[in-house]
């Protein structure tokens, strides 16, 4: 810790900081545009500027752009020295000359991090009285709106896109005050994080597209935290709704797991909430005609009379509603919604965190690691933030060489330099290519039989005790050598795998990898990736898979916010729905299923209810309603309680904690959870929070050519936050955070405030609760020696290929999302292709698993022999998909 | 005693004074423009909407009694999709007015908006929106500001100069 003063006051800092990270944390408004925690400082825009004095009786001191100073011990400055306050306004007053007046129709305005450090640093008058520079704008796909006048040439967005997320195809262009920031060419943005571009650049230069279809201003938002539900990485958001819709998605600070980002998934898929195939109302036997609330429970009662009902479940529920659907059929009738070899994979995976000694990390700690070795996925497309993260780890280890230069890690420019493109190591073994291939070390492409083989020859080289398989070609032994070697060469690897390429071995090869590293004395992390936002949840709550529970024989079928069609073939699920009298669906969206169903009742979407997910590092995270529909809509848990209710058989629970507490009385492994948020009548200053700002406007308007009599806003019964601009409004406990704001900070740049130091946790520790931990107890290695993958005499093996648009469920409905997404394919290798005779392009019929499908062919050299990757999660295609057959 | 006569002489001095009152609703008031009346929407020189719907004057409303939606044209003009103002909570104070920079929302003199039923005071875009410029005349938001509209490309608007050619080498 170094001692510094500022402003004649003392503070004791990390020296590894740069001044403007220290007066940040410690208070003081400093204006700034380049500098970002994530990227560190490049000393371009020259808007920090501070008065750095040479020792106590200095009193003239000198201007130092205090984000390249370090915090180094003894340090004297002062923010609000007359000569840097005059500086400052200068720059910006310069930084103004060009930028148009757009304030008005600039969807940044009212969060715009250029107005507040106009404000901040007193320009108010524009003097310059030329002409303004101008640019062309852009097509950037469907996420991104580009409008190129606005820009003050920061360059943190492509310091962000380029050095942070590994995008290359947005640069800076031109020179002098010509530059230009942009594409080569018009076209769509190809990074899968260049959402991020909107909360990165500090002015109105890339704004949301999704937002501008519906714009509100920020102050207009009713907002409420909230977790991403697109896949099991578990990002935290923050949602903004106004006048019925989900207006957009922003990140929500949690250190632990996604930090200031997201993927252009979680940001843009929410328009699956506003898309006609909402579900809003009661249908009975397909039909809404007439159908009341009334009338649709007076069915069901007289349907489940007597009868004996069968629950499914879903892992894109939260916990809550899979605990009350549970608690409404009875553990024996309850299934958890995965077929059984989706649920036995999810349930090996869990069991080898719990009882292995391996911690899997969070996304922070993967941050952390310095080596990566990945079996079986395409991490950008099944886990996108968890990729972003690795891009991060496979940095540190050079970064030592800067710091043995003596050059601060913030100090990016320097540090690039000595670094330049080397990077830790990073292997990846896949059925082929993928988004990270561009930094990785070494990769082998080849059937998931072999990954998993490839999995235990890298275990074996690690620990010479671990058998080692047969049959391996040199090519092969050495390549896994390296891998070995690489990672024992630093003290914290990371091994990742998952379960998209549906193979248990290539979990357990990961695991013995792990298991060994661990025994060489490595500070070794497992990190898993599972299929959607609660599999976790869902699989720890226990339950039978679906083709178990279609044993059981019943007469009602309950169906909460599960597409089976998604699970198991058509066939399959024709069949057993057909045995049932009745089936209930309780939805949000359309869907095959919901076509089946003989009632459906409308539930809420992850905006419209309070629930629990568990990501795919065990971390359990509270989201919260947004806002109360209009629609018939209310949560599935409160609907399957409805149910209860209707048949006699009322639960005792009322609130969301009463269900939350319940939960965690039956499961102890969910101990805890009920601590993730203040209980419903928590009170700061004795108000609840406000999802709603103070600027909040219309609410004597937005509703008036309906009623003119304003009606009582409704309650929040089931958390602590109030559905208006009634409440508190300063800094809420973390869990409950609906927006960032503080005086002179609207843009999301206020997080600075909210956190102990910039970049670090938040004031009141970072929300969520990690249920798994390694036991160390029951750990063994697999060592289960599978069989290497052989070419069959006709058909093709098909391994399922996720793309970050198309493969997920419910961000595939959002109008965005579906332009980026393709038709459905079928990757093979030429020779393949030839001997099949297809060519590239070309839509062809096949049969996976004997149900056809027409797709289109795309040619992957990379893929071995004899495999077929086919297009996963996309519609129409059989989730059981092992053996495929070209049909023509 | 003296005090009493004084008030007596004074009320028997606005016995012969000049009538304030109006016979109303004979005779009208004479208000000036700056009077805070019925809001109106105005039009630019160009006959379009002046509204870009930058929610500024919702937000300045202290009774919060306006409410919108910006949309876009296919030529990236923002205007209001709707926009209703709930007379029987607007208190006339006018910073609607003030906030509002593109000159669009303007308060006129016209005060003679009772009505017996409370819902028809509340105005849509269609009530609100008038043929005219209002009281400010010549102001054209789009030809000052950076963005693009049919008609007036990149460079185009006041002040602005020819769009940056990025491919071009000179210093
Ligand atoms: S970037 Fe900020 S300052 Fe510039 S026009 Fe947009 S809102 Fe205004
Ligand atoms: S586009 Fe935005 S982030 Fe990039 S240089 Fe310009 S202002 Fe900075
Ligand atoms: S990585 Fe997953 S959880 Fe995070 S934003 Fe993307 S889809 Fe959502
Ligand atoms: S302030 Fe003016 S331009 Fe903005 S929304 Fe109101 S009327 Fe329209
Ligand atoms: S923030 Fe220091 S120069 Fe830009």
């Amino acid at each position: 810790m170094a001692k510094i003063k500022i402003n004649g006051k003392e503070f004791e800092v990390d020296p590894k900081k740069n001044l403007l990270e220290a007066s940040i944390s410690a208070g003081y408004d400093v204006p700034y545009f380049c500098w970002h925690p994530k990227l560190g400082s490049i000393g371009s825009c020259r808007q920090c500027a501070v008065v750095k004095y040479r020792d106590e009786n200095d009193t003239v001191g000198r201007l130092v752009m205090s984000c390249m100073e370090p915090a180094s011990e003894g340090s004297i400055i002062s923010t609000d020295a007359s000569q840097a306050v005059e500086f400052r306004s200068n720059v910006i007053e310069a930084l103004m000359t060009n930028h148009p007046h757009d304030c008005p129709v600039c969807d940044e305005g009212g969060e715009c991090h250029l107005q507040d450090m106009t404000v901040m640093s007193g320009h108010q008058t524009r003097r310059y009285e030329f002409g303004k520079r101008t640019h062309k704008n852009q097509y950037l796909g469907p996420f991104i709106n580009h409008e190129m006048n606005r820009c003050i040439q920061c360059y943190r967005c492509v310091r962000y896109y380029r050095d942070y997320a590994g995008g290359d195809d947005l640069n800076v262009f031109s020179s002098r005050n010509r530059v230009y920031f942009g594409r080569a060419n018009d076209g769509v943005l190809e990074s899968e994080f260049s959402g991020n571009l909107v909360e990165v650049c500090p002015t109105g230069v890339f704004t949301d597209k999704t937002l501008k279809k519906h714009h509100t201003r920020k102050w207009d938002l009713t907002t409420a935290p909230s977790i991403c539900t697109h896949c099991s990485v578990g990002c935290n958001t923050i949602v903004g709704e106004r006048y019925g819709t989900i207006r957009r998605v922003y990140s929500r600070y949690n250190e632990q797991v996604n930090g200031y980002f997201l993927c252009d998934r979680g940001r843009f898929g929410y328009e699956f909430m506003n898309s006609d195939k909402r579900i809003k109302k009661f249908v009975v036997n397909g039909s809404f005609d007439g159908v009341t609330k009334e009338s649709a429970f007076d069915f069901i009662v007289k349907a489940l009379k007597g009868k004996k009902i069968i629950g499914i479940g879903s892992p894109r529920a939260s916990l809550e509603t899979n605990f009350t659907l549970k608690q409404l059929v009875g553990n024996e009738n309850f299934s958890v919604g995965l077929s059984h070899k989706d649920y036995q994979l999810a349930k090996l995976a869990i069991d080898t965190l719990k009882n292995g000694n391996v911690r899997t990390p969070s996304l922070k700690e993967v941050e952390q690691c310095e080596s990566v070795f990945v079996l079986g996925e395409d991490i950008t497309n099944t886990a996108p933030m968890l990729a972003l993260s690795i891009r991060q780890a496979i940095k540190n280890i050079t970064k030592t060489k800067a710091d043995k230069a003596g050059i601060p890690l913030w100090n990016d420019a320097p540090a690039r330099e000595i670094i330049q493109d080397a990077h830790g190591p990073l292997h990846i073994a896949a059925p082929m290519a993928s988004r990270l291939d561009d930094v990785a070390n070494s990769t082998y492409f080849s059937a998931p039989e072999n990954i998993a083989r490839f999995g235990y020859v890298v275990a074996h080289f690690i620990d010479s005790k671990l058998s080692l398989p047969s049959g391996l070609t040199e090519e092969v032994t050495s390549k896994a050598r390296k891998i070995a070697s690489d990672l024992l060469s630093t003290a914290k690897p990371l091994i990742v795998s998952g379960v998209h390429c549906k193979n248990e071995d290539v979990l357990k090869a990961a695991s013995d990898v792990a298991q060994a590293l661990k025994t060489a004395g490595k500070d070794v992390r497992l990190s898993y990736t599972f299929e959607e936002s609660n599999t976790v949840g869902a699989v720890l709550l226990d339950g039978k898979s679906l083709e178990e529970v279609f044993e059981t024989k019943a007469e009602v079928l309950i169906i909460v916010e599960n597409d089976l069609y998604r699970r198991l073939s058509t066939e399959k699920i024709d069949s057993y729905l057909s045995k049932f009298e009745q089936v209930i669906v309780l939805d949000h969206n359309c869907t095959s299923t919901t076509k089946k169903a003989t009632v459906i009742l409308p539930v809420g979407t992850f905006t419209e209810a309070d629930g629990t997910f568990v990501n795919m590092e065990g971390r359990a995270q509270r989201f919260y309603q947004v806002f109360v529909p209009e629609s018939d809509t209310i949560e599935s848990w409160r609907r399957i309680a409805q149910i209860a209710t209707a048949i006699d058989k009322p639960f005792d629970q009322k609130n969301f904690y009463d269900f939350t507490e319940s939960l965690v009385i039956n499961n102890a492994q969910f101990t805890g959870i009920e601590t993730l948020a203040p209980p419903p009548d928590f009170k700061v200053q004795g108000q609840k929070i406000a999802r709603e700002s103070l600027r909040y406007s219309g609410r004597t308007a937005m509703k008036a050519n309906i009623n003119v009599h304003e009606l009582k806003p409704i309650e929040d019964a089931d958390s602590a936050m109030s559905f208006t601009m009634e409440g508190y409004h300063g800094q809420a406990p973390t869990s409950l955070i609906t927006s960032y704001w503080a005086p002179g900070w609207n843009s999301a740049q206020a997080i600075n405030k909210y956190q102990i130091e910039v970049g670090g946790a938040l004031h009141g520790g970072d929300p969520g609760l990690r249920l798994i931990e390694p036991s160390k107890t029951n750990f063994k290695f697999y060592q289960s020696n599978p069989d290497a993958f052989k070419v069959s005499g006709s058909g093709l093996k098909g391994v399922p290929v996720y793309k970050i648009f198309g493969s997920e469920e419910l961000s595939s409905k959002a109008a965005a999302v579906k332009e980026r997404v393709s038709e459905s394919f079928i990757l093979l290798n030429s020779k393949d292709a030839a001997k099949a005779d297809v060519k590239a392009d070309e839509t062809i019929e096949i049969s996976l698993n004997g149900q056809l499908s027409s797709v289109k062919v795309l040619i992957q050299d990379d893929l071995a022999d004899g495999l077929a990757g086919i297009s996963a999660g996309y519609c129409g295609i059989n989730p059981e998909m092992t053996d495929v057959t070209i049909k023509k | 005693m003296l005090s009493h006569l004084r008030s007596i002489g004074l009320a028997l001095k606005h016995t012969f004074a000049k009538r304030e009152t109006i016979q109303y609703p004979d005779e009208k008031v004479d208000l000036a423009a700056r009077y805070r009346g019925r809001i109106v929407l105005t039009r630019d020189p160009d006959g379009m909407e002046r509204c870009v719907g930058c929610y500024l004057c919702a937000a300045a409303c202290p009774v919060d009694c306006i409410s919108l939606q910006a949309t876009n044209d296919e030529s990236g003009r923002r205007y209001p999709e709707f926009f209703r103002i709930n007379f029987s909570r607007c208190i006339f104070c006018g910073y609607c007015e003030e906030a509002c920079p593109t000159y669009a929302i303007q308060l006129t003199p016209d005060y003679e908006i009772s009505e017996y039923d409370r819902k028809n005071l509340v105005y849509e875009k269609e009530d609100l929106l008038i043929a005219g410029q209002g009281k400010q005349h010549g102001y054209n938001f789009y030809r000052v500001a950076g963005m693009a509209i049919t008609g007036k490309d990149k460079g185009e608007g006041q002040n602005e100069l020819p769009p940056v050619d990025v491919k071009g080498l000179m210093p």
